[in-house]
């Protein structure tokens, strides 16, 4: 379960939200500018808000009132963002394996072979990130963050950059992980037709303000 | 008619003298400028345009000026100098020692220039993304940030490396002009230039700049391009 209360205000945007989810896979949808990003950056430990509370499956992430600020490396929170962010002086099978180094081998939950096998990535596993087409890096940067083991997988708006080939090249693989692997996903899009084919758990966020309980 | 090409013994020794001194020059502000570098780049705190300005003196004041106070400061007589001379028995006024500290602080701030520049334009939603993996801020330092930028960085030592090469007036103004001690390519050029028949010798030393600054100038591009390669970076 996911809980999330969190208040932040800003020059021109406040943000308002109290969120509990229990269902696996939830998709949060509202226009550009909605805070969807500011959300996600929030649950993860990018931004600090100004007062609230995130509990992920009883372990609390952030108390502005206990004081409990856990930064971002210790939240086990895997990101897919909208550009890949690959990193780009390592190799595909490089990228894939940074997060085993942070994680002991007992808590790993997929070895590096599942994963290419899943996502199909063999192929790729010797280039660099910047000779794979926008497709394949997302599918790289799906791999790596579940490769982290998390608790909570958060994409934010994966398929905003690729052209609809793309998309429907990609949207496969995010069925799969979506139904294959028991890991709680949040799915961040301003596009309703993608969003229908993940999952059919849907959060309206408008001007800041969501409260939901899913 | 081939012995033109040949150097004399005394000007190998002050080749060996000034390439000692450039070298241990950067090996002494390496660490350093990188973490001054990374602490501009990436930090806002109180008294930061103050460092920044500290760190660029050297490079707007007439380097006579840093020579003295650096005499001043840490001759044998100096504020930190004497506690130097007179508990560790270190003197840097007038060695080559003293050579080095002059020509690392006239260097310093074209080293955490090129860093910072190097640092500041490594993606942060990178560093952001390997911590989401698990990664300590530390970790994400030495095994993203620091690759990333390291162009940048090589870019400055060399240019570190060369400013130390043709350091002059810091290091006469510590630490003299002395033979085999600090009489370094710049300084033995003056010195023929004040002599009688000092001509020849002055030119076969001017050469000799020439061509070391050059072969650094090719090293260092050779270096970036293929550090450029490393990170997935192509330009011509």
């Amino acid at each position: 379960m996911i809980e999330v209360q969190a208040r932040l205000k800003r020059k021109h945007f406040e943000l308002d939200a109290s969120l509990q989810l229990n269902q696996r896979v939830t998709a949060i949808y509202g226009p550009s500018g909605a805070g969807k990003s500011t959300l996600l950056s929030i649950i993860a430990g990018i931004t600090q808000p100004d007062s609230g509370r995130i509990v992920i499956d009883g372990e609390c992430l952030f108390d502005s009132q206990a004081r409990i600020n856990k930064p971002i490396h210790q939240r086990k929170i895997g990101l897919v963002f909208q550009d890949g962010r690959l990193f780009p002086h390592l190799t595909v099978e490089h990228n894939l394996s940074y997060a085993l180094n942070f994680t002991p081998v007992k808590n790993q939950q997929f070895q590096l072979k599942q994963i290419v096998a899943l996502l199909e990535l063999e192929a790729l596993l010797k280039q660099r990130p910047h000779q794979l087409s926008g497709g394949e890096k997302q599918r790289v940067a799906l791999g790596r963050a579940l490769l982290s083991s998390p608790r909570l997988l958060m994409l934010d708006e994966p398929l905003a950059s690729l052209d609809d080939r793309l998309k429907n090249q990609i949207l496969p693989f995010l069925k799969l992980v979506s139904t294959e692997i028991n890991i709680p996903m949040i799915y961040i899009s301003h596009s309703k037709k993608e969003i229908m084919q993940i999952t059919d758990n849907l959060i309206d966020i408008q001007h800041g303000k969501v409260n939901c309980h899913l | 008619m081939l012995d033109i090409f040949r150097f004399t013994p005394s000007e190998i020794s002050i080749l060996a003298l000034s390439l000692k001194v450039a070298l241990f020059c950067v090996v002494l502000i390496l660490v350093p400028a990188v973490v001054v570098a990374w602490v501009l780049a990436r930090k806002s705190f109180f008294g930061k345009s103050l460092l920044d300005s500290l760190v660029h003196l050297p490079l707007v004041l007439p380097p006579v000026v840093p020579g003295f106070l650096l005499l001043l400061l840490l001759g044998n007589q100096g504020l930190i100098g004497k506690y130097l001379h007179n508990i560790f028995g270190i003197s840097l006024a007038f060695t080559w020692m003293g050579a080095v500290v002059a020509s690392a602080v006239m260097a310093f701030p074209l080293m955490v220039r090129s860093a910072r520049l190097a640092i500041s334009q490594v993606d942060k939603g990178l560093e952001i993304a390997a911590q989401s993996l698990g990664a300590h801020p530390l970790k994400v330092f030495f095994t993203i940030t620091l690759p990333l930028s390291m162009p940048g960085i090589i870019t400055g030592l060399i240019l570190a490396f060369s400013r130390s090469l043709g350091e002059f007036g810091a290091t006469i103004t510590f630490v003299g002009n002395i033979e085999n001690e600090t009489r370094t390519l710049p300084l033995a050029i003056y010195s023929y230039t004040q002599i009688p028949d000092g001509d020849l010798p002055a030119l076969r030393l001017v050469i000799l700049s020439m061509a070391l600054a050059l072969g650094a100038l090719m090293i260092s591009d050779r270096l970036e391009r293929k550090a450029n390669k490393n990170i997935g970076r192509h330009h011509d």
